[in-house]
């Protein structure tokens, strides 16, 4: 039984006549990771919303997403968490970064409250954070991109989740930092054997990252398969055209085209 | 040999935060020639951005000197300065914060065809067209208001803005980088066209270093508002030498050149 089965997924959000995401359909094991790459408005952000149950409730969808093969939805935050682009939107500024922490641990967890600080401080050793009892109690404008970023992995995974959801959280951070939260996930989802749907534009972090790859444009897919075959041998031209692009021996030849198309 | 278009010596800014002095570009000296371009990388907080600033006179350094096109920048002032920079323009990254969101593209393009006194009224509908169509945009998006446009579509307008005066030198600030690969590419593919058809230079600030390589003569490699390392792309790039270019590198996901024969 697949951890996640998504088939003929389809989603309409308010307002909107065309869909942002039609007939998608893939399933994910336990401890499998997957990377979700497309431009804007491929349906990426979408997809991994759907999933976790964060899709507005005005939304409509239709198709099914089975959790461990039943009907009843995972429980955000508790069987699925979620890592968003912006680390300073998804901290609260005047809450302690041990608080915010400890208070997924106590709702998910039933901890009291000395115990879910103390887990706090644990979860921020885990992800690397210096001096952890003393992070607890620092203040989220304290922290660089990075270190937020850090501790929102942190809240993700603050209840064990078996699937962590990373929807482009390095793309706000520059290229060193970048590499250091990619290894840091990679390194946290094998640890603790949670399954990942890394979400990003970037085909080449979507190869470092992911045993599988899905191509998503326009809503639809294009392309689904091992990374390896993805990369290596891309069967669309879309698809192909990214691998390109992220190659050492891109070039512009033939490339400029007509400004009516850019996204 | 012709000396360089821009010639940067010295330049230094310190800011407060709290208590503390922050050195954010300490004693810089680089060159850019003409119709070359310098690309300027770094991690966030290098100071890259801060010395682009300064160069385009947005701010004021407390050392050292600018000489461009022949000129003491530093030292201009009213109509003088409004000249130097007619031909020292520049392109930021975020193409939705450069414009008033409510104004047409004509709006957008006109500024420029006036101040730098271009182009007069009656043959401004005309110069904005030719503008647009060096861009790769048709003539009709003049009417367009600018919050319709995409990233992408924003950004040319961008850029037509800045060489409407025909400038020498563009300083391009993370220009591309909030914009999708594909769409990246092809205004890379642009500006490359605009650099060789009008001789153009550009500073190139930035911390991806795949467009670098597509796009850039030269690098200048930054951190802690010092320049720590310049040379060509293919030096910078396939031997870096400091320990910052050499983390760049390695920092960056790329992927293998792909063989044909699968």
């Amino acid at each position: 039984m697949s951890l996640l089965a998504v088939s003929d997924l389809s989603v309409t959000h308010a307002g909107a006549t065309a869909a942002a995401l039609s007939g998608v359909g893939l399933s994910l094991e336990e401890g499998e990771r997957l990377a979700v790459i497309g431009e804007s408005g491929s349906g990426k952000t979408t997809f991994a919303r759907a999933v976790a149950g964060l899709l507005p409730p005005a939304a409509r969808r239709e198709g099914a997403i089975r959790w461990r093969g039943s009907e009843a939805p995972a429980r955000p935050g508790k069987d699925i968490g979620y890592v968003f682009q912006d680390p300073s939107a998804s901290l609260d500024p005047v809450v302690s970064v041990g608080r915010q922490i400890a208070e997924v641990v106590r709702t998910h967890e039933g901890l009291g409250r000395a115990a879910a600080l103390a887990r706090a401080a644990e979860l921020l050793d885990r992800v690397r954070l210096p001096d952890p009892s003393a992070m607890v109690h620092a203040w989220p404008h304290q922290l660089s991109g990075g270190q937020k970023q850090r501790v929102a992995i942190a809240t993700a995974i603050a209840a064990r989740p078996a699937l962590l959801i990373a929807d482009e959280a390095t793309s706000a951070l520059d290229t060193i930092v970048q590499a250091e939260i990619v290894a840091l996930i990679r390194r946290i989802v094998d640890e603790e054997r949670m399954a990942l749907v890394f979400v990003t534009h970037d085909i080449a972090l979507a190869a470092q990252i992911a045993g599988r790859i899905l191509v998503l444009k326009g809503g639809r897919m294009v392309e689904a398969g091992p990374a390896s075959q993805v990369v290596g041998a891309p069967a669309d031209p879309y698809t192909r055209m990214l691998v390109e692009a992220s190659t050492d021996t891109a070039s512009l030849v033939e490339v400029r085209g007509t400004g009516e198309d850019d996204r | 040999m012709s000396p360089p278009l821009l010639s940067v010596a010295g330049l230094s800014k310190r800011f407060r935060r709290g208590d503390a002095m922050i050195d954010a570009v300490s004693g810089v000296s680089l060159d850019v020639h003409a119709g070359e371009t310098l690309a300027l990388v770094g991690p966030s907080g290098s100071g890259k951005s801060t010395l682009a600033r300064l160069i385009l006179r947005l701010i004021e350094p407390d050392a050292g000197t600018i000489r461009f096109d022949g000129l003491d920048l530093l030292s201009l002032r009213g109509a003088a300065l409004r000249a130097a920079r007619a031909r020292l323009q520049m392109v930021f990254q975020d193409p939705h914060a450069a414009f008033n969101p409510r104004a047409t593209v004509a709006r957008v393009l006109a500024d420029p065809l006036r101040i730098h006194g271009i182009a007069t009224r009656a043959e401004r509908p005309a110069a904005i067209g030719r503008l647009l169509e060096g861009v790769d945009l048709p003539a009709s998006f003049a009417a367009r208001a600018v919050h319709d446009l995409s990233g992408g579509q924003r950004q040319r307008v961008a850029i037509a803005r800045a060489i409407a005066p025909a400038p020498k030198l563009v300083v391009l600030d993370e220009a591309v980088s909030a914009l999708d690969v594909s769409t990246r590419r092809r205004i890379l593919a642009l500006l490359a066209d605009l650099q060789k058809a009008h001789g153009i230079a550009y500073l190139f600030v930035t911390h991806d270093l795949a467009a670098v390589r597509l796009i850039a003569h030269r690098v200048a490699v930054m951190d802690r508002g010092a320049i720590v390392e310049t040379g060509s792309v293919d030096e910078v790039v396939g031997n870096p030498r400091s320990a910052t270019a050499r983390a760049l590198v390695a920092a960056q996901p790329r992927l293998p050149a792909r063989s044909e024969a699968t």
